[in-house]
């Protein structure tokens, strides 16, 4: 694998391979895609991000770029959203969709859940207060189902909606009547996705090989 | 068809001789009454014997039997019920399946049956010869899996399934075969007759898994869906590669030259990507077909089936891999097909392929059962010990070696658990016997492989069968929750899935996100507008939201019928408010003909989901609840009539409730109660006044408030049809048949407000979850049902919704 120039590379390729146990040929991978998207650039904005292909189709697009720029995906944890990420950052919320290794303990497996819950659940969480709400809810359902072209708002409303009323009825149980659901808190979102193996499906493979003359 | 032709099993013989002997004694009867009716009927005395105008020559015969005309399809007739009645027998005492596989209670059965055979001396049942096999049994066995297969998972993992598949039946047949030649060597044995091309095709026999009662356990116990996938399609695809390294080995070779390797390695590729082309391209024509059926509901399943035969057919024509034909058919036909075709169609569809290929599989255990003690056995102690445990360590190592060469190409890789349930999930079955059983007769030691092939299928079918259960809950298998069907899941599975896609796309990695999100895109801007009659793009969320919603409103139909009015109308979904300030509006002719289209895309809509593990022998448990909305669209047309509507206006916020108001249900049917089965079994309209008598009385009328969470609940409950059909008989005992099911789940009186946000709100606007309490604080949930009637009627009042004045005379 040819090693890239970037003098910040080496330093990266240490904390990637902290973070993501991968192997210096996928850092090396990555590295070279994040020059192509930066157009040989330290840093990448997100109008770069804006410009691939590929990511047109998508329906939750601007969701996925922002998650890059968001800073409680830099497991930082300070909050705000920064206007360009350099190589390390870009790799650092790549980490979250790191496969587990083969042999982890229950423990692992539990922070790896929450790990990958919390970065959709940021996804969500536009106004960073903790709680999806429901408009916030009903404005992911309406991105989610933008291009199949015969629904009409009204049915992506009524989903989010009942969506929501589900989440209310798996985690606060009994309500009183005259209780009201704020919006669902990171332990709910936890809770409602219990059965869903996330920890096993949100992963990506780092490929070994380049790829990058296929992409666009 | 030679199939049964040449027996007289013991069996059959009492049988027929039981009823040659009705036959008999009813012949007598007509007999007689030709000289009484002469006597009783007079005038007909004298037309006699113009008929007949020479009495004395031969009279007409009034009894006569041709046996051998009827014989065969007598004979399998017959075999095949008394394989049905054994089925039935097992389920009697449940517990028994549970612990013991259902095909080793068929070959035990067969035992039996042989032995009764083998004691009065008759001869064994030439059921299997290579024709009968493959024309007619093989198909239907191969179709159903085809056809049951998940495709999600399967295409999730189709490289590991593929590896194990086709490396691995080589991998085993090659081992198997080379060590046992090996061991045909050594003089002890007394078996250096057998040549390796014979031991490569006896290996290539044995190394066809077939892990039916494996699956079965592996859904009881939930293992996870990469595990079992990879069983279900390891044995699905090594069925294809066997029977094809089956024909290269049976392939009369002379002498071995390196030409022939090479040939044969093409001619696997020409087989079984052959197989696979004439797969896709009948499941296009089908599927393209069935586009065009909807005048003609009646013969639709029929295209099916022919379609996959004849891929089958065809494929076997030019003899390439038929099984892989027949089942990328059903892979390719399966999504579109299911969409085009009626709901009824479908149903039938799934019932036949499932009954013929439960058939076919039951009667090769069967008659495996019954070959084991008839024919004539040519035991070698050495040579089929070797077998076994050359079967067992090759399974072993195979799964071992290509466990690591195939971890580091999988996202989730194979830990040490899941590639113990893959070795010890290798059962040989049905396939191997059948094989072994049409080897042609001038292989010598035909007799010693077919004992070898039983050993070795009743080895693993009792001992692995009953004992993986067991193993699998000690070693804790990882597991899955298969069981999620809430919107929630749904729609975070589709934003994971979206995000996975996004992010690959972004930094450049390709795997089957990427390419399912570019199938997808290809699927729907061309594929579907080809196949499929109706070719709107939906998105799997909506389906279940509408599935979720439409078993809401069968709920709100079951349980209160009064007060059904005040159910939103899904027409406010789809098409504009229908903004009437009359309150006693009729519905118009157009908008129930408009209603009745909405509920009816619905009920065929929802088929897109299709449930993901289903055992061989079980239909897919969805079917179960869809014959319900069957049932259900069918009484809510009949009660849809111009004119027997007064419900107006349709409130925009109300949109979770998806059924218009057809309150007027009740009036019209009688509150028969039939049987449950009846209810629970047959489409027909019949059974419909059954589920009417729940709706006598409509008790706690307001409880439609928290009828959406609690339909959410209990969908999650109904993951087999026996636990459906259970939760419904219990609810009928305990609600002693009027009232409706209000205590079949125990989180029925926890969530009443936010449900009352979406109730009450008229406004569409976002923040009603803000008024929730406003409303409910009015109603206690608590409080007892007068006090529920009470509020209801005061609801309506507000609401601008109307109630039949049989059901709530004070309401206006």
């Amino acid at each position: 694998m040819a090693v890239c120039a970037c003098t910040r590379f080496d330093f990266c390729s240490k904390v990637a391979c902290f973070l993501f146990s991968v192997s210096l040929e996928q850092i090396g991978v990555l590295h070279k895609r994040f020059k192509q998207l930066s157009h040989n650039e330290e840093t990448l904005r997100r109008d770069h991000l804006n410009g691939i292909p590929d990511l047109a189709c998508n329906p939750i697009r601007s969701q996925i770029i922002e998650a890059f720029f968001d800073r409680r995906n830099f497991r930082q944890n300070i909050e705000g959203t920064v206007d360009e990420i350099n190589f390390e950052q870009f790799l650092v919320v790549m980490s979250h969709f790191k496969p587990p290794r083969l042999h982890i303990t229950e423990e692992q497996r539990e922070s790896i859940r929450r790990e990958k819950l919390r970065f959709l659940f940021n996804m969500h969480d536009t106004d960073n207060d903790g709680t999806i709400t429901l408009e916030e809810y009903r404005h992911v359902v309406e991105e989610l189902l933008s291009l199949s072209e015969t629904l009409e708002k009204d049915t992506a409303q009524s989903i989010a909606d009942a969506a929501m009323l589900e989440v209310a009825s798996i985690s606060m149980g009994h309500m009183e009547p005259d209780e009201f659901y704020e919006g669902i808190t990171f332990e709910h979102f936890s809770k409602l996705l219990n059965g869903f193996e996330i920890e096993s499906n949100m992963n990506i493979r780092f490929l070994y090989t380049d790829t990058m003359n296929l992409c666009k | 068809m030679d199939l049964i032709s040449a027996r007289r099993t013991g069996v059959l013989l009492l049988i027929f001789t039981f009823l040659s002997l009705l036959h008999g004694s009813r012949g007598e009867i007509p007999a007689k009454p030709a000289p009484s009716g002469v006597t009783i009927v007079p005038p007909i005395k004298p037309n006699v014997p113009h008929a007949y105008p020479e009495p004395s020559k031969v009279y007409l015969p009034v009894f006569t039997m041709d046996y051998p005309r009827i014989q065969i399809p007598f004979e399998i007739t017959l075999w095949i019920l008394l394989a049905s009645f054994a089925k039935i027998g097992f389920h009697v005492y449940h517990k028994i399946t549970i612990w013991v596989p259902e095909s080793c209670l068929l070959i035990s059965i067969g035992l039996i049956v042989g032995a009764i055979m083998h004691s009065v001396h008759e001869e064994p049942p030439a059921v299997l010869s290579s024709e009968v096999f493959f024309l007619y049994m093989l198909p239907p066995i191969v179709l159903d899996s085809g056809y049951f297969m998940p495709t999600r998972p399967f295409f999730e993992n189709i490289g590991t399934v593929l590896w194990f598949a086709i490396v691995g039946t080589l991998w085993n047949s090659i081992g198997i075969g080379m060590s046992l030649f090996a061991i045909c060597q050594i003089e002890a044995f007394g078996v250096q007759d057998i040549s390796l091309q014979e031991n490569l095709l006896f290996a290539t026999i044995i190394s066809a898994v077939d892990p039916v009662a494996v699956l079965s356990v592996f859904e009881d116990v939930s293992v996870n869906e990469q595990l079992y996938i990879v069983v279900f399609g390891e044995c699905l695809f090594n069925d294809a590669v066997t029977v094809v390294l089956y024909n290269i080995f049976n392939f009369e070779m002379g002498e071995v030259v390196p030409t022939d390797v090479f040939l044969g390695v093409a001619k696997f590729f020409v087989v079984g990507l052959g197989g696979m082309g004439f797969g896709v391209l009948f499941g296009f024509v089908a599927a393209f077909t069935t586009r065009f059926t909807s005048k003609v509901r009646e013969i639709e399943p029929l295209f099916i089936f022919m379609y996959s035969y004849l891929a089958y057919l065809v494929a076997e024509l030019f003899t390439i891999s038929s099984i892989m034909a027949i089942v990328t058919c059903a892979l390719t036909m399966k999504y579109y097909v299911e969409e085009n075709v009626s709901q009824r169609s479908c149903t039938t569809i799934r019932h036949v392929i499932k009954m013929l290929g439960s058939i076919s599989e039951t009667l090769i255990f069967f008659f495996l059962g019954v070959v084991t003690v008839t024919t004539e056995h040519e035991w070698n102690w050495g040579y089929i010990m070797f077998t076994l445990l050359f079967a067992f360590v090759w399974r072993g190592l195979g799964v071992l070696v290509l466990t690591q060469i195939i971890n580091p190409f999988r996202t989730i890789p194979f830990n040490l658990k899941d590639q113990f349930g893959l070795a010890y999930g290798g059962l040989r079955g049905a396939i191997s016997f059948a094989l072994a059983f049409t080897l042609p007769n001038e292989i010598g030691r035909k007799q010693l492989f077919i004992t070898a092939t039983i050993v070795i299928i009743l080895f693993t079918v009792f001992l692995q069968g009953i004992s993986i259960r067991p193993l699998i809950e000690f070693v804790n298998v990882r597991r899955t929750n298969r069981d999620v069907d809430t919107i929630n899941s749904e729609v975070h599975c589709r934003l994971m899935e979206h995000t996975i896609a996004g992010i690959e796309d972004l930094c450049g990695q390709w795997s089957h996100f990427y390419w399912k999100d570019k199938f997808m895109k290809f699927n729907n801007r061309i594929l579907r507008r080809i196949m499929i009659r109706d070719n709107r793009a939906e998105s799997s969320i909506v389906a279940l939201y509408k599935k979720l919603e439409l078993q809401n409103a069968m709920e709100i139909l079951d349980t209160v019928a009064g007060d059904i009015s005040a159910a939103p109308s899904i027409v406010s979904l789809y098409e504009e408010k229908k903004s009437s300030a009359r309150p006693r509006k009729k519905f118009l002719t157009a908008d129930l003909k408009n209603m009745h289209d909405i509920l009816s895309k619905n009920m065929y809509k929802i088929r897109q989901r299709t449930v993901a593990f289903t055992g061989k022998h079980a239909l897919p448990n969805e079917s179960h609840s869809r014959e319900i909305l069957i049932r259900r669209h069918a009484s809510i047309r009949r009660s849809i009539r111009p004119g027997s509507f007064q419900s107006s206006v349709v409130p925009k916020s109300h949109k979770y409730f998806s059924l218009p108001a057809g309150k007027s249900l009740d009036s019209k049917f009688p509150p028969v109660r039939l049987s449950n089965t009846d209810d629970q079994e047959t489409m027909s309209e019949v059974a419909y006044p059954s589920r009417r008598s729940r709706f006598n009385q409509p008790s706690r009328s307001s409880s439609r408030a928290m009828m959406p969470l609690r339909r959410l609940d209990t969908l999650q409950e109904a993951p087999s049809v026996s636990v459906l059909d259970e939760s419904t008989v219990e609810d009928r005992g305990r609600t002693g048949g009027g009232k409706p099911r209000t205590n079949s789940s125990s989180s029925d009186s926890r969530v009443p407000a936010p449900r009352r946000t979406f109730i009450d709100n008229d406004s569409s606007s976002a923040d009603n979850l803000r008024n929730v309490h406003h409303e409910a604080e009015e109603e206690q949930p608590t409080s007892p049902p007068p006090a529920w009637a009470a509020e209801s009627r005061d609801n309506a009042s507000r609401n601008p919704l109307l109630r039949r004045p049989q059901w709530n005379p004070k309401g206006k």
